[in-house]
C-alpha cells in the first residue's frame, strides 16, 4: 500500500509551509497532494508558488497532484482552475465536476473524495473519462466499498482517507469570518491564526466539530490505522494522510511503518495518541455513525 | 422579454393531496418522489407509490402542469436496482422529467430512456458553468437547479456560461452547506441526504425536559437547549447553538428560511427557468398557500416587472405558515456570506 499527504486544508503562513514541505520531503509518504482546496480567498500560495513546491518534492522523489478548489463559484476561479488543468507537468486531482469537464480527453487525473462516486456505474463513467485513481467518499464503508472494489475498471487504484479531521462539509459561508462578525468580504483572513482549525463544542463542552473558514470538520481524529488488515485485504491501494500543523511526519512514519509490518496497529495507535489533536474516530468505516470508534478486539480503548 | 421565456413555478408534493394543492393553486411543475430512500426527502408517511404517482401525473397533466421525478441520492451497489427501477417507472408513468444527481444513474436513463428530460439536481454541487456543462455534454440535461450558495452576481455569471437551463430555490428551508457536499447528518447518525435521502433523521432526535431547559440530542449529541421563554426549532444539526472559544451562537447558520420574493424582476431578468419552492415533507395546506403566493407574485411581474413590489399581503400569508421564523435572502445576497 502506498501512503499519500493530502492537501493541507488549513490557512499556514508561507514559512510554515514552506518548512512543512521540506520535512514532508524527506518522510516516507509516496504522493503529496498540493494546493488551495477549501478557500479561493486564500492567496499566500499562488499556483505559480504551488508549481514551484511541486518540482521541489518531485525532486525529492514524490509523486505530486495539484489538487483542485472544492467550492468554485466565479469566473476567477474558474481561471484558477484552468491553470491547474493545464499545467502540463503534475498530475491533478478533480474536486469538482468542472475540473473533470476540463481535465477529461486531455490528461488522466485522479478523481477526488468529493466527487460523489458511489457505485460502480459512476466509477467506470470516471474511468472512461481519463480517471486513473479515484478517492472514496469519506461516509462511505468497508462494505459498501466492496462491490465497487469487484467490478473496478482495469488500472483504477482506490485510494481511502485514513487520517485526520473529516471534510465533512462546505459551505459559501465562511464560518471564521462569521465567528469574528465580519462578512466574508473583509475577512481579514483570520482564519491564519488557526492552523488546525477553531473547535466547536456542543453547549455541554464535547469537541463536536471543527470550523475551518468554509469548511467544516469533524472535531475527532479519523483514524483507521487499527483497520489496515481490512483496508488491505479489499485491496485498497492508497491511504490518505491529512496534515496538522504539528507531528505530521510522525503520522506518516508510524503508518508506513505499520504498513510494513514493522510494528503493530496497537503500538502504532499508542504512540498516535500522544500526537493527535483530539481522540480518534473510525465509524465509517464501519457502517456506523463516523464519529464513533470501533476497536479492534486486541486494542483497549483509552480512558 | 423573450416570446418563449416562462419562468415556471416548481413546487413540492409530498402526497396526493399536497400534488393537487400545488396544481389547482397554480404550480407550472410539481416534483415528487417515490417512498424510499431514492429521493432526499426519505420520511415515514411521505412520497408517492406506482399507483398514486400514476394517478398525480394524469391529474397535473389533465390541468397543463408537468411532474417531475426528485430521485436525488446516490445510489450504493446493493441499491442500483431501486434507483433503476424508478427511472423505469418515471418513463412509464410519462413524467415530464427526472431530477438526478448521480451521473451513473443519468448515463442509464441517457440510453435507456432517451426521449425523458433530465434535469440536473441540487444534490448534483454543480456551481459553476464547467460543471454544468459536463453534465449537458455527457448526458444532455436541460435544466440544472443550483444550490443555495452563489450570490445573485455568481448566478448571472454562471448563466451567461451555459445553454442549460437554470433553477433556483426561491422559498423554504435553507441549506447553510453545499447540497451534495454535506456529510454532517452521517458524522452523527449514519445517514445522510448523499446516502439515504435524509438530514438529521427524526428516529435519531431525543427532546429532554431538564433542569438547564429543554434540550434537543440528535443521536446523543446535545444540538441545542432552550430556555422557557424560547421556541424549540427541530435539531437540524447545522441550526443548533454551538460554542466556539467561550461564545454560544448559532455557529453555522439561526433557523431561518429563504424567501426571495423581492429578486422575482432580476431573476426574469436573467431569464431563471425554473423557481423552486423547498417542502415535500410540508402540509396540502403550506402547498396550497405558498404556491398560490407565489403564483400571484410571478404573475404580478411578468404583468409589470419595472412597479413590482413584494406586497405585504404575500410576505404575512408566508409569514403565517413559517411558523414565525426568520426569512433571509440567503446567499443570493452576499453579506450572507
Amino acid at each position: 500500500m502506498k501512503l499519500a499527504l493530502g492537501p493541507i486544508l488549513y490557512y499556514w503562513t508561507r514559512e510554515k509551509i514552506q518548512k512543512f514541505y521540506e520535512d514532508i520531503a524527506a518522510a516516507p509518504v509516496d504522493i503529496v497532494y498540493l494546493g488551495e482546496t477549501v478557500c479561493s480567498r486564500r492567496h499566500i500560495m499562488r499556483t505559480a508558488d504551488w508549481l514551484e513546491m511541486a518540482k521541489m518534492l518531485a525532486g525529492a522523489g514524490k509523486k505530486v497532484v495539484l489538487s483542485t478548489l472544492t467550492l468554485i463559484e466565479s469566473e476567477s476561479d474558474l481561471k484558477t482552475l484552468r491553470r491547474i488543468t493545464e499545467n502540463g507537468d503534475f498530475a491533478v486531482e478533480a474536486n469538482d465536476m468542472g475540473a473533470v469537464h476540463r481535465l477529461s480527453g486531455h490528461m488522466p487525473f485522479i478523481a477526488g473524495p468529493y466527487l460523489n462516486i458511489y457505485n460502480p456505474q459512476t466509477l467506470s463513467l470516471l474511468s472512461s473519462l481519463g480517471a486513473q485513481r479515484w478517492v472514496m467518499p469519506v461516509e462511505m464503508s468497508l462494505k459498501t466499498l466492496q462491490p465497487l472494489q469487484q467490478s473496478r475498471p482495469a488500472g483504477m487504484e482506490t485510494e481511502v482517507f485514513s487520517y485526520g479531521r473529516l471534510p465533512l462539509a462546505f459551505s459559501s459561508r465562511c464560518f471564521t469570518a462569521r465567528f469574528h462578525n465580519l462578512p466574508k468580504d473583509d475577512c481579514r483572513f483570520l482564519c491564519i491564526e488557526d492552523t488546525d482549525g477553531k473547535t466547536m463544542r456542543t453547549r455541554e463542552g464535547k469537541p463536536f466539530l471543527v470550523i475551518n473558514g468554509i469548511q467544516t470538520q469533524s472535531a475527532l481524529i479519523y483514524n483507521l490505522i487499527g483497520d489496515l488488515d481490512s483496508l488491505r485485504n479489499i485491496g485498497v491501494d492508497v491511504l490518505r494522510i491529512s496534515p496538522q500543523s504539528e507531528h505530521t511526519t510522525e503520522i506518516v512514519r508510524l503508518f508506513r511503518e505499520c504498513v510494513e509490518n514493522r510494528i503493530s496497529p496497537e503500538g502504532a495507535m499508542q504512540q498516535m495518541e500522544k500526537v493527535m489533536p483530539e481522540a480518534g474516530c473510525n465509524g465509517y468505516w464501519h457502517g456506523r455513525p463516523g464519529m464513533e470508534q470501533l476497536y479492534l478486539a486486541s486494542l483497549v480503548p483509552h480512558e | 422579454m423573450l416570446p418563449d421565456y416562462k419562468l415556471e413555478l416548481v413546487c413540492p408534493a409530498g402526497s396526493l393531496p399536497a400534488l393537487k394543492a400545488a396544481v389547482d393553486n397554480g404550480a407550472d411543475c410539481v416534483y415528487l418522489g417515490f417512498r424510499d430512500d431514492t429521493n432526499a426527502r426519505n420520511f415515514t408517511g411521505l412520497n408517492f407509490d406506482a399507483a398514486n404517482a400514476r394517478t398525480g401525473v394524469e391529474y397535473a397533466h389533465a390541468k397543463g402542469a408537468k411532474v417531475l421525478l426528485a430521485l436525488n441520492t446516490y445510489p450504493q451497489s446493493h441499491g442500483w436496482e431501486r434507483w433503476k427501477n424508478a427511472i423505469d417507472m418515471a418513463a412509464d408513468i410519462g413524467m415530464d422529467a427526472i431530477i438526478l444527481a448521480d451521473p451513473g444513474l443519468m448515463q442509464y436513463a441517457m440510453k435507456t430512456h432517451p426521449q425523458i428530460h433530465l434535469h440536473l439536481s441540487v444534490q448534483g454541487s454543480a456551481t459553476n458553468y464547467e460543471a454544468i456543462n459536463f453534465y449537458h455534454e455527457h448526458f444532455g440535461i436541460r435544466r440544472a437547479v443550483l444550490p443555495r450558495v452563489l450570490s445573485f452576481a455568481q448566478v448571472e455569471e454562471l448563466a451567461a456560461g451555459t445553454p442549460v437551463e437554470l433553477e433556483l430555490f426561491g422559498f423554504g428551508g435553507l441549506c447553510v452547506m453545499v447540497e451534495g457536499r454535506c456529510s454532517l447528518s452521517s458524522y452523527v447518525t449514519g445517514e445522510s441526504p448523499n446516502n439515504c435521502g435524509v438530514c438529521s433523521p427524526p428516529k435519531a432526535v431525543r427532546w429532554q425536559k431538564t433542569t438547564n431547559g429543554l434540550e434537543s440530542r440528535l443521536n446523543g449529541v446535545l444540538i441545542d437547549r432552550y430556555a422557557d421563554d424560547e421556541n424549540a426549532g427541530y435539531p437540524t444539526l447545522c441550526k443548533g447553538r454551538f460554542e466556539v472559544e467561550g461564545e454560544t451562537y448559532y455557529a453555522m447558520e439561526e433557523p431561518t428560511s429563504l424567501n426571495t420574493l423581492e429578486l422575482l424582476p432580476e431573476l426574469m431578468r436573467i431569464k431563471v427557468r425554473g423557481l423552486k419552492i423547498e417542502g415535500r415533507q410540508r402540509s396540502p395546506a403550506y402547498v396550497a398557500q405558498v404556491t398560490s403566493v407565489w403564483r400571484d407574485a410571478i404573475d404580478q411581474c411578468v404583468k409589470n416587472p419595472d412597479a413590482f413590489s413584494v406586497r405585504p399581503s404575500w410576505t404575512a400569508a408566508l409569514g403565517k405558515i413559517s411558523e414565525g421564523q426568520q426569512h433571509t435572502l440567503g446567499a443570493y445576497n452576499r453579506p450572507w456570506k
